[in-house]
Formats: structure tokens, sequence, C-alpha cells
């Protein structure tokens, strides 16, 4: 870790006052990354890229866009319309959402299957939770912004959520409206704080980060690096797989943007808020589909909030719910099964989410709801407790240069990696 | 440990990896970051051209003007692209004033013919060429300044009845925008008349 | 392994995208429109004859007040055509020298006239029904295009028991198809160009091509755009791909 030599003079002469390319190098460039890492590990980089897309996106948007009840849809069409690339940009940012969701939520299972949450990296995972919340929230607002009907009922139930807690539930609710309904002085804060709220989003990315460079990347295998020979510096090695990875992204990213804009919206935010007439159903935002049917499957108002908030905060605890040592999933067999199960029942989840509350559907949203709740309160206890995980390898080193696997690899193997 | 040298190797030079070849893979690279500068510019442009001005804020850059209401003597104020055009009908003292001035003596030297298409109407954008304040003079109550044109009141400019400077810190005449006559009685302001320009 | 966590994802989406869909309860009539696909593009005589349509027939009682006519340059029509067409409607402008607000003929800058001045004077004029602005149609209800289409072609007797009241009519291709609309379109209702009959089929899908334009006048330049984006970025990942695997060459992992 001995402080690098920099050619350019004018780099050296800045990097003695201020190590900003020193520390650059540390981190990007000679950071030591483990050299197993598949194409899991790509989301993390990609949602930060994301990040930036939307802040860009967003504050050419705001250049042009009226927090106004009376301007904010027809100011939406003009975007759409009139500005230079209005339409590609608004079209990014609106469509962004959704890839900063699908991104985070891959990164999020990829973090669930090869534990990384767990010690010594149990604060990188709660700050990636509490990225998440704010992501949830500023996602929220910003889907207000254009004032279509789903914007204006979506905030409406949702704020009407709060109205949930005992004895202050009411004043609450109007203290977010600042008045009776979600009307104008709403849509002006949520208008400010889906601005505010992506800055401190990049502060909190910065500490995940910090997080994470202690004790560097997670792996497959889940074990610690124990030395050079595990590890690459990750540039050019995962710089260049970063980008390959970007690459694909794209072209997926380009073909919504351009070929399907409207896949994820829903058709009734093209017809303007209309405070005197609620559209036929409404569903929220597709990544809040799971959660909004965790909502419903309770009867009871109070009950029906907590239990969506229990959802997310339940991660929180997580690495205290899961004591199992072996990190990886690919050596704790049972772990793997419950594992998929989960992701099937988030899945389930988002279904219920999108469709009415009736007949099978409650029923189903039930049993989905106690099973994400078993899952993670029961189960992963007992598992830690209960399984017995298979052996795991010495080194990363060793099952990767001798061909995989922990028992002694035939020797085919090494010429074929 | 073998592995962790060429790692290390990897990262220094960007050099060597056995049967690839170094300036294969140089090329390789620069190719990719060329082609992906080109891809990065183009992105560009669209959050560069996002600032102009959209299609319906040019759509209004042209106004029509009835020029008929207005009395010899009389002038009046049009607002086009976010800004005032003086409209002035002028009287026959007026016209005499602003072309028996001798060109040597301007600031700006630009004769009345050069900027009345014709001499009744004087037509030019209202904003004082010092920095951007609105001259007076529009109003019969209005300072006119010591020339009978328009006087800026912000840092004293003094135009004359052709709205060209004569004495203060102004640098050039006020400015004749694109105009065509779209009949006797009508103007169309910011359009470019087929001469292509205010000249007639 | 990698596969079936693919396999998950995929899923995820395939049913996060069902589940939006899954909206339309009536079955649409299929119909394949010249702006679908990748390089889908708007048919100018369509849209123009849509655009007659519009103007004669749907304008009395629907809004489009999101397109100016200036936009209709972008469906061939010339200058002075576009001039004529705004100055058949009156607009209020003002207020002038005086004081007062005055009457003046459209200009090119100016958007479509509403019919109606307010919702209420739109809902006494059509029976409390209120007929909403077309401009976003096409993108504001399910099915798109396809439902614009079948509503205007979906009118038929209703079934025997079928309950209606007055100033109702059966659509089949409405949700829940009871409309307050009147049947809108009958054969030869709009003059035709030379060699296009004007039977409601045609005048349906020739409107619903010209909302559909009027919902996205950018859609062309977006596939256009679309088209040499996607192919430069899988240019550019296939180099990415080339780069990293020569990277990677000979390392262990």
């Amino acid at each position: 870790m001995s402080a690098p030599v920099f050619r350019n003079p004018v780099v050296r002469w800045i990097d003695y006052r201020l190590p900003v390319f020193t520390f650059l190098n540390h981190e990007l460039n000679e950071y030591p990354t483990p050299r197993n890492l598949s194409y899991w590990w790509n989301f993390g980089s990609l949602a930060g890229i994301m990040l930036v897309t939307m802040i860009v996106t967003g504050i050419v948007l705001a250049m042009h866009y009226t927090p106004h009840t009376d301007y904010a849809f027809e100011s939406v069409e003009r975007i759409m319309r009139d500005v230079n690339y209005g339409w590609l940009i608004r079209y990014l940012h609106m469509n962004g959402a959704s890839m900063f969701f699908i991104i985070t939520f891959i990164h999020m299972f990829r973090g669930l299957y090869y534990g990384s949450y767990k010690a010594p990296r149990e604060l990188l995972w709660i700050l990636g939770v509490v990225i998440l919340l704010i992501m949830m929230a500023t996602a929220f607002m910003g889907y207000v912004l254009p004032w279509g009907q789903m914007s204006f009922w979506g905030a409406t139930v949702i704020t009407n959520l709060f109205s949930a807690i005992p004895f202050v539930g009411e004043n609450v609710v109007s203290w977010l409206w600042g008045g009776f309904a979600v009307d104008n002085p709403t849509l002006n804060r949520f208008y400010s704080l889906h601005y505010l709220l992506p800055f401190v989003l990049v502060g909190v990315v910065v500490l995940h980060l910090i997080a994470l460079h202690r004790f560097g990347s997670n792996n497959p295998l889940g074990i610690d690096t124990k030395g050079p020979q595990d590890t690459l510096p990750f540039h050019p090695y995962y710089t260049a797989k970063d980008m390959f990875g970007l690459g694909v992204f794209l072209i997926f990213y380009a073909l919504v943007v351009f070929f399907a804009p409207n896949l994820f919206g829903e058709p009734d935010n093209y017809t303007p808020a209309n405070p005197l007439a609620t559209p036929a159903h409404i569903v929220p935002e597709w990544y809040f589909l799971p959660f909004y049917a965790i909502l419903r499957a309770v009867p009871n108002k109070l009950g029906g909030v907590v239990l969506m908030f229990a959802a997310i905060f339940v991660l929180f605890i997580l690495p205290w719910l899961d004591r199992s040592p072996v990190r990886s999933a690919r050596f704790r067999p049972i772990y793997k099964i419950f594992f998929w199960i989960l992701v099937v029942d988030c899945v389930v989840l988002g279904v219920v989410g999108a469709n009415p509350p009736e007949g099978t559907w409650v029923v189903i949203g039930r049993i989905a709801t106690i099973w994400y709740f078993l899952h993670f309160i029961v189960l992963l206890p007992l598992l830690s407790r209960l399984e017995r995980p298979r052996p795991l390898p010495v080194s990363i080193s060793q099952p990767v240069l001798s061909g995989g696997g922990y028992a002694p690899a035939p020797a085919r193997a090494m010429d074929k990696a | 440990m073998v592995h962790g040298a060429e790692a290390v190797r990897g990262q220094a030079g960007g050099h060597g990896h056995g049967e690839g070849g170094g300036s294969r893979r140089d090329f390789l690279i620069l190719a990719t970051t060329a082609v992906g500068a080109v891809g990065a510019a183009s992105v560009l442009w669209p959050f560069i051209d996002q600032m102009n001005p959209s299609a319906d804020v040019l759509a209004l850059s042209t106004v029509e003007v009835d020029l008929s209401p207005i009395a010899v003597g009389q002038a009046i104020t049009v607002k086009w692209r976010g800004k005032p055009v003086f409209i002035r009908h002028r009287t026959e003292e007026e016209i005499q004033a602003a072309r028996s001035v001798q060109l040597g003596e301007l600031r700006d030297p630009e004769a009345d013919e050069a900027r009345a298409q014709r001499p009744e109407w004087l037509i030019t954008v209202g904003v004082c060429t010092h920095l951007g304040c609105i001259p007076l003079g529009q109003k019969a109550t209005d300072p006119k300044g010591d020339y009978g044109g328009w006087f800026c009141p912000c840092h004293g400019s003094h135009y004359d009845t052709s709205g060209r400077i004569r004495r203060g810190p102004a640098p050039q005449n006020l400015v004749v925008p694109d105009y065509v006559y779209a009949s006797d009685t009508v103007v169309r302001i910011g359009e470019v008349g087929p001469a292509g320009g205010a000249a007639a | 392994m990698r596969w079936s966590i693919f396999g998950g994802v995929a899923a995820l989406l395939m049913a996060a995208g069902t589940a939006l869909a899954a909206e339309s309860e009536v079955e649409l009539p299929e119909r394949h429109w010249s702006f679908d696909g990748l390089f889908g593009t708007f048919e100018r005589e369509d849209v123009r004859r849509g655009y007659e349509v519009y103007r004669n027939v749907c304008a009395g009682c629907h809004g489009l007040t999101l397109i100016r006519y200036r936009e209709l340059a972008a469906l061939g029509y010339s200058e002075d055509e576009i001039k004529a067409l705004a100055a058949e409607q009156t607009y209020t402008d003002g207020p002038n020298d005086q004081g007062e607000m005055f009457e003046r003929p459209g200009l090119p800058s100016d958007p479509f006239k509403a019919p109606f001045p307010n919702e209420q004077a739109a809902r006494v004029a059509n029976n409390g029904a209120l007929p909403p602005d077309l401009s976003l149609l096409v993108e504001a209800r399910a099915g798109g295009a396809n439902h614009v289409y079948g509503v205007l072609i979906g009118y038929e007797e209703p079934p025997a028991d079928f309950p209606l009241k007055e100033g109702q009519y059966y659509n089949k291709y409405f949700p829940g198809h009871v409309i307050a609309m009147p049947p809108p379109l009958s054969d030869g209702a709009v003059a035709y160009p030379e060699g296009v009959e004007a039977t409601v089929p045609q005048m349906a899908a020739d409107v619903t091509s010209f909302l559909a334009w009027a919902a996205e006048p950018t859609l062309e330049a977006r596939k256009r755009m679309g088209v040499k984006s996607v192919l430069f970025l899988i240019v550019f990942t296939g180099l990415l791909y080339a780069v990293k695997r020569k990277i990677w060459l000979g390392v262990k992992h």
C-alpha cells in the first residue's frame, strides 16, 4: 500500500497536497478484489451508474418541469413534445427508476444468496437497506410529479397509510399533505424532497462503499481472501468486466426506452389527476407490488401498515437472524432451497399486489406474506442450528487454481481453467 | 503466488498476457475506447440541446402587428421573444431629422434608409445596447432624450429618431429586428423577408 | 445454477409484465398498425384522413388541446393550409390597450380549440357525460390503439336482456359494454379522397392512426434513434467483451 508515484508532474503536485489521486488509485485501481467474482457482482456498480443517470436526467427535467397542480401535467407533456430531446430524457428517467429497482433487487438477492450480510459486513448490508428505503421514498414522490391519475391516487393511498398511526394519525397525514387532501402544497413538497433525496442517497452510497472497501467484496465461495493469490487488482480486471456488464445492461435499457417506454407504466397516468374520480383499480409501480400485497394481506388497517414496514425492517436485523457461520449458499444445501422459495415467494407477492384483492388472491397473498416472515424470523435462525453445511474450501485460490471443488482436483482441469 | 505476480504485471503496464500479444490488446482497448467516446459524445448532445429554445418557444418567434390604429406621432410597444419592440409612426419632421444627419457624426454609422423599410414606420428592439435596460420615449410624457428619440434612464444613453445612439455609454444603435410587411397595415416581426434582412 | 437464476429473474420480469398487462377486461380486435414494431412509422395518408375525421366528427365534443396547429406540418400540411385551419377558430386574447379582452383568429402556435369552455359546460351538453380530451387517449387506455379502434367499430345491438338506460349505448369493445357516446361514425360521414372508401372501419382506423400520432408525435424519432442506439450498443458491447476476454486471458478465476 505504498504511495504510488505519478508520472504527470501536475498530478504529483496536486496529490502531494490533496491526495485524491492516491485515494482513487487505492480504491479503484489496485483495490484487491477476490479473483472469483461472478457476473452477479456487476450489479453494485450498475446501481451506482443508474443513480448518476437518474440524477443527471432528473436535473435536466427539473429545468422544464412546473410543480403546480395546474401546470404539472402539461409541463411534462411539453417536455415530451416541445423540449429538444425532452421525450428521450423523460423516458430515460421514468424507465430509469424501474431499471434502478431491477438492479437493486438483483443486487440484494445476490447478497442473500451468498451471505454478503454476515460478519464483518453487517453495516454494509444495513446501509444497503437504508439505500433501498430512500430509493423507495424518492421513487414514490417522483411518481407523483407528472400529476396523472395514478400520481394523485397513489399519493392519496400511500400517505393515508400514516393515518393508521394511533392517536396522531390524522394529524400526521394532514401535516404530510399541507392541507385536507393531496393538493398543490403536497406536490410542491414532494418535488422539493424528490430533488433532495437523491443527494442524500449519494451520501449513503459513499458510506456503503467505505464499508465495502473495509473488508472488500464477498465472493461466490463466501470465504475470506487469504492473500494476494486470492485477489486481482480492481483495474483492469473488474473495470473491464463491469464495462462489459454495463454494455449488456444498456442494450436492455435502450430496448425498453426506445421500443416499450410505457411497459412499466400505467395508462391511467396519461389522464390528468382528478380529485373527484378514482380509477377503476389503482396499483402502485411494480417495484412496490410485493409490499403492497403484504399491506393488503391483513384485514386490519394498522396491522397491514405495520406488517408492510416490518417486511423491510426485518432486513435490518437479518445479520443476526441468520447465525450460520457459512456465507455462501453453495455450501448450504437446505438454505439454497429456501432461498429459491423466497425468490418465488416475492414474485408471487408481486403478482398478488397487481391483482384486485378478491377471491383466491387474498388467500395466496396471506400465505405468501406468512411465508415471507416465516423465512426470516423462524427458518433462518433454525437453519443456522440444524443445517449441516458442506465442507468449505481452504482458500479462494485453491479451488480456482485446481479447477473447482474442495476435493483434490484432476490435472486436466488445470489446463482448462 | 505466480498469479499474484501476474496480476501485478497486468496492473503495472497493461502488457504481457502470454499468447495474446501486448500490441494487439492495446489496439483493441484503443478501438473500444474510441467507440465509447463516440457513444458518450452522442449521448451528450441531447443533454446540451435540451437547453436550446424549444419548439413552442420557437413557434412564438414571429408576431403579427396591425399598424392601422397607430396615429402619426404615436408609438406602441409589442412583446416579441420576451423583449419589447418599439413601433413608432414617425412624423415628417422626425423622418427629416433622422435623414439629415451626417453619417460621420454617428458612433455606429447607419443610414436611416437602411433602418426603416418604410420611412413612416420605425421598428426597433427596445433594449438599450449598453446593458439591456428599456429606454424611455414611447409615451408622450416620456423624456425622449436630446435627439427626440429615446433616452435610457439606467446610464444616460440618448437615441435619435432613427433609434441610433448619439450620446452616452451604449456602443450600438437600437437593433432593427427582421420583419416583413404582410400587407400595407400588417407587419410580421421575426420573419426574414425575401431580401434577406431588414434593409429594403 | 446460473441458468436457474436467470430463469428466476426472467420469471420475475415476466410476472411483472403480465401483471401489468392483465388490465383490459374485454378482448380487443387485433390490428396491425403502421406505427407498431421496431421500424414503425405513421402512414401520412392515413393520419391526414384521420385528421379530417377528427375535425368533422370528433371535434364537436372532444378536445385535442395538446396539439398545436403548427404541428400539422409534420403531417405534410403547408404553412398556408395550417394558417387557414388555425384561422377557422377564434381565440380570446388580450387585454388590449383599452384593458379589454378581444377575439382574434387562431394562429399556428395556438392549441386546437376545445369544444367546451369547461368541464361543466361539456357535461351539460352531453347528458352529464364528459367527452374526454383525445390528446393522449391512445396512451391513456389499456390496449392503446386497439382499444380506440375497437370502441369506434364496436357498436351493436345489445343482447336481449342487457339493461341499458336512456342515453346509453352497447359497445362490445368498451369495458363494461355501456358507453355514453352515441355511435360517432357512419358510412360516408366524411368526404374522402378518390380511391378510398369512407367506411366505418376505414374511418375508425384512420382516426385511430391520427390519435396515435397526436398522443406521441415523437414516436418516429424515438424508434429511429432506438434502432441506431441498439445497433451501436451491440457493437460496443461486443468490443467490450473482447477487451474483457483479452484482459482476463490466462487468469485463473
